[in-house]
């Protein structure tokens, strides 16, 4: 089956980035034990903690979401890479500037803005190694005569998006931004909405493209139906950041359009409702494809996830939810809940394409264990966060920390989840990286077994 | 016959992505021009700037927000100076507290710092006390440039 080596740098993206969410989640552990006991591992100050966690776990998804992009353009979809040797420039770039950001976080080295608290100066090379593979990914796919399917068009745009809103983020190195408080706020903020529908875009194509693939039909792909869908997200993309800043005081106009635009994503909402029934006869049809349990998982908690974005995204509700650990469980039930769920799908569905089933079959329990504890654990892990936020919500500024104490017994059950929660994912995630490691490892031994041969017929040739 | 459809399309999804990109770009200036033209638009300090340095070296976005933006483990500290005070805010930077370690700040920068949000605590009110709910659920606040 592995007879090349096309497609093994998106492999190791991928075993990197299980790596790096393996870390980032006991980060994330520690951050919720220090919000419970505050002297708990002094040395470690959250300020620390938090940074490292959420740039870890968002290094994840880009990560398997690029990845995912390296192995399956060369190796399912017949397209060579336009530079395979900017692969692996593209890795190293990331591993090495992933470093240096830990070591700033480690050491107390901050100077940037939430999100991005390196030193600014580090984002030059995440500019430079995200130019190679935009070059590189667009130089592939012109290869491609036939209409584009709407995954191309999705990694594109998210591509594309990654460079604009990123530049936009620092944007307030500029004294015009800076030096008016609600401007940099607002264009900080619409630069993270969009930064956040660029890896939305990574991330849903690869789901639609694995779901393309399972299905074995392509007809969904080229449909009328899923490009509306994409230029639904793309519009979202572009203008539905804004709930984020209802409370800040800039135009109104700009609050009422973020409003309408996130309104238009009932429309996601009742497309989903109304597949509700057919995508139940699929799960009992593929429960036992551990890609499609992943999917199906993904599928949940867009529903649930798109629910409260809707309700935060209705200003009068905003009033009361803004500020709180209701954000906190939209924003996380989204990256847990949706995007590790799809990007696990991808990992696993390599797994499936490469290896033969009786190499993975021996871990299915444990991944079903991993799998449901995950899930579980995350279900309690939302709930806890909203009711800390109705909490937080009904708190009326006399006594924070009074509030806080009133809070902590959902913050004690998200800590807790929030073990679960690692424990589950850690067995999940130990089973792909230890099966993605056979892969790489079968890979390069049966190029570096077609070298000889290549050799031998070279020497063959020579006359005598 | 095929040919010309696929052509077809791939005018019309280049059509569509060309004016949201428009759109885009147009919308983009508008925000980053009239659309966040505060109402309270204070000129910072050399000293304020200096403080958001501080604040941003010191990281305290982890833990606190403006705006409702920002960490959860502390308060919000967009009107912290008028609700309290500056003596109120100084004590905790220089004491710190069972939840917030003192960063042994110098007198320098604890002033920077403290210039600093008082310059965020003139650009508006969070929460916001005078606002209207509309018959959409859309808010609009007194804070809002007009």
């Amino acid at each position: 089956m592995i007879a090349d080596n096309p497609g093994v740098g998106g492999l190791r993206f991928m075993r990197l980035g299980m790596l790096i969410l393996a870390c980032g989640m006991l980060f994330g552990v520690i951050g919720g034990f220090q919000f419970l006991f505050p002297e708990f591992l002094q040395e470690l100050l959250f300020t620390k903690t938090r940074p490292l966690h959420v740039s870890m776990v968002v290094s994840w998804i880009f990560l398997i979401a690029i990845g995912g992009i390296y192995y399956y353009l060369p190796r399912q979809c017949n397209l060579n890479l336009y530079s395979s040797r900017a692969v692996s420039w593209h890795f190293w770039g990331f591993l090495i500037t992933g470093l240096a950001i830990m070591a700033c976080y480690l050491t107390g080295k901050f100077g940037g803005r939430e999100y991005f608290e390196f030193p600014p100066v580090l984002s030059i090379p995440i500019f430079l190694t995200w130019l190679l593979f935009g070059v590189n990914y667009f130089n592939t796919v012109r290869q491609d005569k036939e209409p584009w399917p709407v995954y191309y068009w999705m990694w594109g745009t998210g591509i594309v998006f990654f460079f604009i809103t990123y530049t936009e983020a620092h944007l307030w190195l500029i004294p015009y931004f800076r030096d008016n408080m609600v401007r940099e706020i607002m264009v900080q903020w619409k630069s993270y909405g969009a930064l956040t529908g660029s890896w939305n875009m990574l991330v849903y194509g690869t789901a639609l493209y694995i779901a393309t693939r399972i299905s074995g039909n392509d007809y969904y792909a080229r449909s009328k139906l899923a490009f509306s869908l994409y230029f639904l997200g793309l519009f979202n993309l572009m203008f539905g950041w804004a709930h984020h800043t209802y409370l800040v005081p800039s135009d109104t106009w700009i609050r009422t359009f973020a409003y309408f635009v996130s309104m238009t994503e009932l429309l996601i909402f009742g497309k989903i409702i109304w597949d509700w029934r057919s995508s139940l006869e699929d799960w009992q049809i593929n429960r036992h494809c551990n890609a499609y349990r992943f999917l199906f998982a993904a599928d949940i908690w867009v529903f649930i996830n798109l629910a409260l974005a809707l309700i935060i995204s209705v200003p009068a509700f905003n009033l009361f939810t803004h500020g709180t650990h209701i954000t906190v469980a939209h924003a996380m039930g989204s990256t847990i809940g949706i995007n590790t769920m799809i990007l696990l799908a991808s990992i696993f569905y390599v797994i499936r394409e490469e290896l033969p089933s009786e190499v993975h079959a021996g871990c299915s329990k444990q991944l079903r264990i991993g799998f449901w504890t995950a899930n579980i654990s995350l279900g309690v892990f939302f709930a806890a966060l909203v009711l800390a936020g109705v909490g937080k919500g009904m708190y009326d500024g006399a006594s924070f920390q009074e509030m806080m104490l009133g809070i902590r017994p959902f913050l004690f059950a998200f800590t807790i989840s929030g073990v679960a929660l690692m424990i589950g994912l850690w067995i999940v995630l130990w089973h792909g990286y230890r099966l993605i490691g056979v892969i790489i490892a079968r890979s390069t031994s049966a190029a570096e077994a077609t070298m000889p041969l290549a050799d031998s017929d070279h020497l063959q040739s020579v006359p005598e | 016959m095929l040919q010309r459809n696929f052509g077809d399309r791939a005018i019309n999804k280049r059509a569509i992505f060309g004016t949201l990109s428009v759109a885009f770009v147009i919308y983009t200036a508008q925000v980053y021009t009239s659309g966040t033209d505060s109402r309270h638009s204070p000129s910072i300090s050399d000293e304020a700037r200096y403080g958001q340095q501080v604040f941003q070296d010191k990281n305290c976005i982890a833990c606190h927000q403006f705006y409702g933006l920002g960490g959860y483990m502390g308060p919000d500290l967009t009107n912290v100076i008028s609700n309290y005070s500056e003596a109120y805010a100084r004590a905790f930077i220089m004491n710190g507290t069972v939840r917030m370690p003192n960063f042994d700040l110098s007198l320098e920068e604890t002033d920077a710092l403290i210039a600093y949000l008082s310059f965020v605590d003139h650009t508006g009110t969070y929460p916001p006390e005078d606002y209207d709910v509309l018959w959409n659920g859309a808010v609009a606040q007194a804070d809002d440039p007009e």
